[in-house]
């Protein structure tokens, strides 16, 4: 009785979650005319012309570059930024520690909508207006806090001792960081960066308001989907969805601890 | 917690090279006290120039106007528009209807879950799926089902149920969008939820579940006298997280319906980008970025409050 009751709610939770995304696959490789025949439920033949016409004809590829550069920009800012501070949060004692994390926080939960506006204002004066490096800047600026939030549980996992030890051993504090902290923490901090991918690889708004020509995949979407046919809409669905799910899919087993942590 | 400087300095004395080194080196002393400020420094830096110098500029485009100066016109058009209205009512017609399913959707999921039979991190992987999704993909998800040639009138014809296909889509459809929005809603951010509940549970002890059972509760007992109540933070930044998201949703909308139920976000993209006023769309932006700013701080006063309980 119990077994059943949990295949059921199993099957349940499985429709109700994997059919959107089965289908937005199965349509973006459906032969138009057997999507547009309302009598074919499933298509004769499968076709990835949709998908192809997309990436290269209508050049969505350099749109899917162009997120990527971003991503990885962002990722390497934040990083670069953000690393240190977690450091200190978790390592040092000091006056307005509470303070920070507190501004960190908030900035975590802001809008980059609210901001997007006036940062093209700002980029239109410095001529960076329509750039990559303009949106990988403000996305910098969402990835940011939550990386300094993840690095610094990552770090609090990782035991002081082991840093002492190899200063008695003559490495200087930020030598020890390096060759010992670091390398222990590269799993969390790989997941950290797995995430911010995502992060920035979604986002739509700030991308679509800062570039024109210049556009990021989700804000190439968002101006193009309304004058295509419903499968070019699934195909773009799935080009956007891909790498996401491959992402997830790599930090699925500390899933719930990682986002759970990057939520709070 | 407990490795902090102040132990580790304890822990030094009785290595008397190094506490020699120390106390004659009061250079290095000062330095250090500065350190944790100077690795902070770059990111605060960072966040102050890219968003707390444009929000500054996001009062400054939503009181002013070009030519005229310092005016409330933009606020004033803003706030008595019928656009903003409506806007405003959807925001939050959305979210009063969507969150509180999705939390119980997800306390649910979490429970069932967390019962970890055979397979439950599979699910666990499925139910998350949403999450790495960017709201546009899930409303092209949702799009799938619904559009007139999608699944679901693609179903209903081939059972002879229905004739022509029904239209979820179009300006004389607007519950129907409606009905819609919140499904695809709930699909993408119930999963949001259900991680932090999930992660919440999982930090239960579950001696206090097992002792419940030893005196006799039902499922029911269970679940409203002990994990309700030791899931509350897990609840409450839930609802205040999914409450601050609700006021910024945006691209699951626009993808679907457009401008047919316009949200905030929405607005102020549509008057950025078609209309080109700047000034009005910083307006809808801070009023944005109020409702947001009130809730994350309650939101934060929160978890401070249930941190600082543990």
């Amino acid at each position: 009785m119990k077994k059943f009751f949990i295949v059921l709610v199993s099957i349940l939770i499985l429709i109700w979650f994997l059919v959107p995304i089965l289908l937005t696959f199965l349509y973006s490789i459906t032969p138009e005319e057997d999507y547009y025949n309302p009598n074919k439920i499933l298509p004769s033949k499968f076709t990835f012309k949709q998908i192809k016409d997309l990436l290269i004809l209508l050049g969505a590829w350099k749109a899917v570059i162009r997120s990527i550069q971003v991503a990885l920009i962002a990722i390497l800012f934040s990083f670069l930024l953000g690393i240190p501070a977690s450091y200190a949060l978790v390592r040092y004692k000091f006056k307005g520690k509470d303070s920070i994390r507190l501004l960190i926080l908030l900035t975590r939960t802001f809008p980059l909508m609210v901001v997007a506006v006036p940062l093209l204002m700002v980029y239109m004066k410095l001529n960076l207006n329509d750039t990559i490096i303009s949106v990988a800047l403000a996305h910098t600026s969402m990835v940011l806090p939550f990386m300094v939030l993840l690095g610094a549980s990552v770090f609090a996992t990782i035991p002081e001792e082991f840093e002492e030890a190899a200063m008695v051993d003559g490495l200087s504090r930020a030598q020890a960081v390096i060759r010992i902290t670091i390398p222990l923490s590269i799993q969390g901090l790989t997941a950290a960066s797995i995430i911010a991918f995502v992060m920035s690889w979604n986002e739509v708004f700030a991308s679509a308001i800062l570039t024109l020509t210049n556009r990021t995949l989700p804000a190439y979407v968002i101006n193009t989907a309304y004058a295509s046919t419903d499968v070019y809409k699934f195909a773009a669905g799935v080009i956007m969805a891909i790498p996401a799910m491959i992402f997830m899919f790599l930090v699925r087993k500390n899933l719930v601890t990682v986002w759970g942590l990057s939520l709070k | 917690m407990s490795l902090y400087n102040k132990s580790r300095e304890d822990a030094h004395p009785s290595r008397d090279g190094h506490l020699l080194k120390r106390n004659t080196n009061h250079k290095a002393k000062t330095l250090k006290n500065y350190t944790p400020y100077l690795l902070c420094l770059p990111a605060i830096l960072y966040l102050a120039i890219f968003i707390g110098y444009p929000l500054i500029q996001a009062f400054v485009l939503a009181f002013t106007k070009p030519s005229v100066g310092f005016t409330l016109d933009n606020l004033k058009s803003v706030l008595t528009s019928q656009g903003f209205k409506e806007a405003l009512g959807n925001t939050l017609l959305i979210s009063v209807i969507v969150i509180p399913l999705q939390i119980v959707l997800a306390l649910f999921l979490s429970l069932f879950v967390n019962t970890r039979f055979k397979g439950h991190m599979f699910l666990i992987y499925v139910i998350t799926i949403p999450l790495a999704l960017s709201e546009i993909t899930a409303g092209l998800m949702s799009y799938s089902i619904f559009s007139s040639m999608g699944f679901l009138n693609k179903l209903l014809i081939n059972l002879n149920l229905i004739d022509k296909p029904i239209y979820f889509f179009g300006y004389t459809y607007k519950l129907r969008e409606f009905i819609v929005i919140i499904l695809s809603e709930l699909w993408r951010a119930t999963p949001l939820v259900f991680v932090i509940l999930l992660a919440g549970l999982q930090s239960i002890d579950k001696e206090y579940i097992e002792a419940a059972e030893v005196d006799g509760a039902t499922w029911w007992e269970k679940l409203t006298k002990i994990i309700i109540p030791l899931l509350q933070p897990s609840l409450l930044s839930a609802l205040l997280l999914r409450t601050t998201f609700a006021f910024q949703v945006f691209g699951n909308i626009w993808i679907l319906v457009g401008r047919d139920i316009p949200v905030l976000a929405g607005e102020a993209y549509y008057w950025q980008t078609e209309i080109r006023n700047a000034n009005i769309a910083s307006a809808y932006a801070i009023i944005i970025a109020i409702l947001t700013i009130i809730f994350a701080f309650l939101y934060i006063k929160t978890l401070e409050s249930s941190y600082l309980e543990s």
